[in-house]
């Protein structure tokens, strides 16, 4: 099989991560620029030397221009792609175009939120839905309720199937002490918990917190200069499918199945050949929907598969090894970190969570109401 | 003037809202493909053509998922609805408690003013369960 010329062709040089979840007196471009700083001196590249600006934050319609303002960088490619949690992943595939094609040099996807520290609730860009608001769903939450009650009656699964995710993602953030949620989860206390929209309890959606994060790509041979070893991107892959959940074609299938095959078809390999998942749990019914169309388990068999305790630590698929949205950190719009987290583990830098000997890393982010999604498939030096 | 006449007249979300507030339910329908569009655009979701028509909708529909939105002293349902031209539309199912909404109920559609114009629906007479 011929390499796709992607494959490997840009790396991931240096990663940022405030781990600030709740820090008052912080704006969201505080966290970016912090996570920014962060992220630059992990690979020893200067301020100066960035040329290709990618962010997306909750709160602002012109994030590219505060970001290069504040960081006074020099931009020459600029990427402000907003779909939502999954826009970094986007970002992520334009970044290793345009090193690709020479467009920049040194490219810097970053993001801040403040959602917890600036009162708590989710923070959504001004896009009005009319034909939703007269029925009053709860925003995100009813949509992904909806998709997990089709779920449950399409193929069976239990709410004991979703609170098996959540028990999963806790016992992962407990071997996490960067973690904002730790200490002990049971499947009773998730199904005993207050119902928001049906079937979708409080503890089945996932954390609000502040946050930043960031990640600086260069193309491949700078990559391997630099200060830590470079984590290569292999395949990536987006699609889109719709922006409000009634115009989903099946809410049981998410366009997860179209980003995933681009992905895999770019680095070569399939979901046996994947060491470690991060898939965006934004609710526990995401991560059952994403293990499914990525190809981890068969359509309408991840309640099962969960509940065999396949993706808790000890299982056969370490899944959202941080603690995830779940338990680890969730500041709005958290694609970014399923990046971050795929990296650490890829560099062996992860303590008592760590996969040993991971080599390939899938991270998939969702944006919307399962409405954007993107793949990335990371691979280290024994990759390529 | 040198606009295309095909896209003259008020838009297909003014043209949807007008009616609704007249009382008439309406439906967009592709000339080339068949397909029902909802919610209103101006091109069909399905062959992509722009050659799209308004008729009545027949108001019947299947629910195709529910879910109970739980307030402190008020729960409501919110479902997707899969109306009998194809589309599915976003409503709320009343004349039954929330939570026995069930999907695949079989259900047909009044428009209400509250006081803005706005579809809901309730089971059908002897429809199937
Ligand atoms: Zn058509």
């Amino acid at each position: 099989m011929v390499s796709h010329p992607l494959r490997g062709r840009a790396a991931i040089a240096g990663i940022g991560n405030t781990k600030r979840w709740n820090a008052p007196g912080r704006t969201p471009f505080d966290q970016m620029q912090e996570a920014a700083i962060l992220a630059l001196e992990d690979c020893g590249i200067g301020l100066k030397d960035v040329d290709g600006l990618f962010c997306a934050i909750s709160s602002s319609g012109l994030p590219v221009l505060n970001a290069a303002e504040r960081l006074g960088v020099s931009v020459r490619h600029a990427d402000g792609t907003m779909v939502g949690g999954a826009s970094f992943l986007f970002h992520l595939q334009n970044a290793v175009s345009a090193l690709d094609h020479g467009l920049c040099d040194v490219a810097l996807v970053c993001y801040g939120s403040n959602q917890l520290s600036a009162g708590g609730r989710l923070v959504s860009m001004p896009d009005p839905q009319p034909y939703e608001a007269p029925y009053r769903p709860r925003y995100p939450i009813s949509s992904y309720a909806l998709a997990a009650a089709r779920h449950m009656h399409d193929y069976g699964t239990t709410r004991e199937n979703l609170a098996d995710v959540a028990v999963a993602a806790r016992a992962w953030a407990n071997l996490n002490p960067d973690a904002f949620a730790r200490g002990p989860l049971t499947r009773d206390e998730i199904l005993s918990s207050r119902m928001v929209s049906d079937p979708i309890t409080r503890a089945d959606c996932c954390l609000v917190t502040d946050g930043g994060a960031a990640l600086v790509l260069t193309r491949a041979d700078r990559a391997r200069d630099l200060a830590k070893p470079p984590i290569y991107v292999l395949g990536t892959g987006t699609a889109i499918s719709h922006r409000q959940i009634a115009a989903m074609p099946d809410l049981t299938t998410t366009a997860a199945v179209e980003s995933g095959r681009r992905a895999y078809d770019m680095a070569g390999v399939g979901p046996s050949g994947i060491d470690h998942v991060m898939v965006y749990d934004a609710f526990t019914v995401t991560t059952l929907l994403f293990l499914e169309d990525l190809g981890f388990c068969s359509k309408g068999e991840g309640g099962a598969f969960v509940s065999s305790g396949a993706i808790a630590p000890g299982g056969a698929l370490p899944v959202n090894t941080n603690g995830g949205g779940l338990s680890c950190n969730h500041p709005g719009m958290y694609g970014l970190f399923t990046i971050i987290e795929a990296v650490e583990q890829l560099r062996g830098d992860c303590g008592e969570r760590q996969v040993p000997g991971a080599e390939v890393a899938l991270a998939h982010a969702n944006g919307g109401v399962l409405s954007s999604q993107a793949t990335a498939i990371l691979g280290t030096a024994a990759t390529i | 003037m040198s606009t295309d006449p095909r896209f003259g007249g008020p838009g297909p979300d003014e043209v949807w809202r007008t009616a609704l507030d007249e009382g008439r339910f309406l439906l967009q329908h592709c000339r080339t493909c068949h397909a029902c569009r909802f919610p209103p655009a101006m091109v069909c979701g399905a062959c992509g053509s722009s050659d799209l028509e308004w008729k009545e909708a027949s108001g019947s529909g299947k629910v195709y998922s529910a879910t109970t939105v739980r307030e402190r002293d008020n729960s409501y349902n919110v479902s997707l609805i899969d109306l009998a031209e194809g589309a599915r539309m976003m409503s709320s199912v009343g004349g039954v408690a929330p939570d026995e909404v069930r999907i695949g109920m079989e259900v047909r559609a009044r428009i209400v003013r509250e006081p803005e114009a706005i579809v809901l629906f309730e089971p059908k007479e002897g429809g199937a369960w």
